[in-house]
């Protein structure tokens, strides 16, 4: 995996909120096909960090580059990023006026400039990726969040995206319902997908990760492979954490 | 359908009021009166304005929400003087009488530009440009009440800001502004009867000229008002129905 290119650059990046520094001087770098796990505290910075990624957030120095583009205020670099990078939230985000397949052959026809049988072929496909290709026709409104969460995986991997982010993408879930989230992620990950995931799942993250990285209070604390990681943490900071996510 | 029993509830109670019970005025329904010759001219010429007061209504909303919906957008934009600009334009529009504009653009407009745009568009453009500003104030709310997720899923799929509007956000801010639309729509119907004073022969322009012919003006504009109402149900009812069929697939994700 060494030798494979880098996805994601990120360096000595930082972030503020008014006089509050979201991220102080972070750098990351995700090759191809890896997967990167991120966790900490609340307020560390975690989400606002792969919010930067695809510009949700604005970084004030530092530099960001996604498969060699930087990101920055130029439109067409922007979008072109844009729909290559996929991004999971917390509250799922679908577009709730449109039925499961409009919502994922949007992007596909707009932006790759799709027919609308290619497009609802693609999108099919990752319906059936998901496990829910018989939820096709109906409205997000009337899927459970386990399922509104698995057609927003989908809706992103319509976009055939080289990277895909995920925020917190099991939080506001109840809790039967992470695994059926938790499966399909699983799945990407071995199928090579590079990912950059937000997440408490610490049983997950064991399980799919090559990088752990720490955060807290803006700051990438630790950063290693998950099993020195979770045996041996070097921080204090992060032996708290750890000790408190585990045993809880 | 709730409208309809409603609207011939209020029809009869003004009809009941309007037999005069209890006061001393006679009514004189014969000038309107459907069975006589002299009745069916008189009724003949009061709604020969109909077609004048549709199309003044129509192309005054057609204009006017696309104007007050570009104006809301300016408002919105994160550009400054774009902001400033959207603002202007409603605060100025919005404190203009609407009456006030109807003559300032019929008489106003060609001394001040050498614009003589006659009668009928004169009379639309007034109305849109006064009620686009409270349009651009809906659509304003309608945009803002839309949740920042959804901007950003649209955005994270790489959809241009048009494509984001013109798919995502504008139609579930649409849905939710239905009601203050349709209000809207009432409110200028209403507000064509305006374009009378500058000699558009609509239906309140109608029922004028005929009060100076027939010496029966309680019941001329008693008549008057109900054509409105007519209108206004009808109306009311398709946004109605509109709220309907748009709402079946807005189920909010929970």
């Amino acid at each position: 995996m060494s030798s494979s290119p880098l996805i994601v650059q990120i360096e000595s990046v930082s972030k503020f909120y008014g006089s509050f520094q979201a991220l102080r001087n972070v750098s990351l770098s995700v090759r191809a096909g890896e997967k990167v796990v991120i966790c900490g505290p609340s307020g560390s910075g975690k989400s606002t960090l792969i919010r930067c990624v695809n510009r949700l957030e604005r970084h004030e120095s530092g530099r960001i580059t996604v498969d060699g583009v930087e990101i920055n205020d130029e439109a067409g670099s922007l979008a072109k990023v844009r729909s290559e990078v996929g991004m999971v939230f917390q509250s799922f985000n679908l577009f709730p006026h449109l039925s499961v397949l409009d919502n994922l052959t949007l992007g596909p026809m707009r932006v790759r400039k799709l027919s609308r049988a290619e497009a609802e072929q693609t999108a099919m496909h990752y319906l059936e990726r998901v496990r829910i290709p018989e939820q096709a026709r109906k409205y997000p409104g009337q899927l459970s969040g386990g399922q509104q969460q698995r057609v927003a995986i989908a809706r992103s991997l319509c976009m055939k995206p080289k990277l895909m982010l995920f925020d917190e993408p099991t939080s506001a879930l109840d809790p039967e319902m992470i695994n059926e989230v938790l499966d399909v992620m699983e799945k990407l990950a071995l199928e090579g997908m590079t990912m950059l995931v937000v997440t408490h799942e610490m049983g997950f993250a064991r399980r799919v990760a090559d990088t752990m990285v720490f955060m807290d209070r803006g700051e990438m604390v630790e950063t290693a492979a998950p099993a020195t990681f979770f045996s041996n943490p070097r921080t204090e900071r992060c032996q708290l954490f750890l000790k408190q996510i585990l045993t809880h | 359908m709730m409208l309809p029993y409603r609207t011939i509830v209020v029809l009869l109670l003004c009809a009941l009021l309007t037999t005069g019970c209890g006061t001393g005025y006679t009514w004189g329904w014969f000038v309107v009166s459907p069975w006589t010759a002299k009745g069916q001219t008189n009724l003949q010429f009061l709604m020969s304005g109909l077609g004048w007061t549709l199309a003044l209504a129509i192309c005054a909303i057609t204009v006017s929400v696309i104007t007050g919906l570009l104006v809301s957008l300016l408002s919105l934009s994160s550009t400054r003087l774009l902001k400033w600009a959207g603002r202007i334009y409603v605060e100025c529009f919005r404190s203009i009488p609407m009456l006030v504009m109807v003559l300032w653009v019929y008489y106003g407009l060609p001394v001040v530009m050498g614009i003589d745009l006659g009668i009928f568009a004169s009379g639309v453009l007034a109305i849109a440009l006064c009620d686009s500003a409270f349009e651009a104030e809906i659509f304003r709310a309608g945009i803002q009440s839309i949740d920042r997720g959804q901007h950003e899923a649209a955005e994270s799929i790489g959809l241009p800001w048009l494509d984001k509007m013109r798919f995502v956000i504008l139609p579930q801010a649409i849905r939710r502004i239905l009601p203050p639309l349709g209000n809207q729509f009432v409110y200028m119907l209403k507000t064509s009867s305006l374009v009378s004073i500058i000699g558009l022969p609509e239906l309140t322009r109608k029922a004028n000229e005929l009060v100076v012919t027939e010496p029966r003006p309680l019941e001329i504009y008693t008549f008057l008002i109900l054509e409105y109402l007519v209108l206004i149900v009808i109306v009311s009812m398709g946004v109605r129905y509109l709220e309907r069929r748009m709402g079946v697939s807005d189920r909010r994700p929970s």
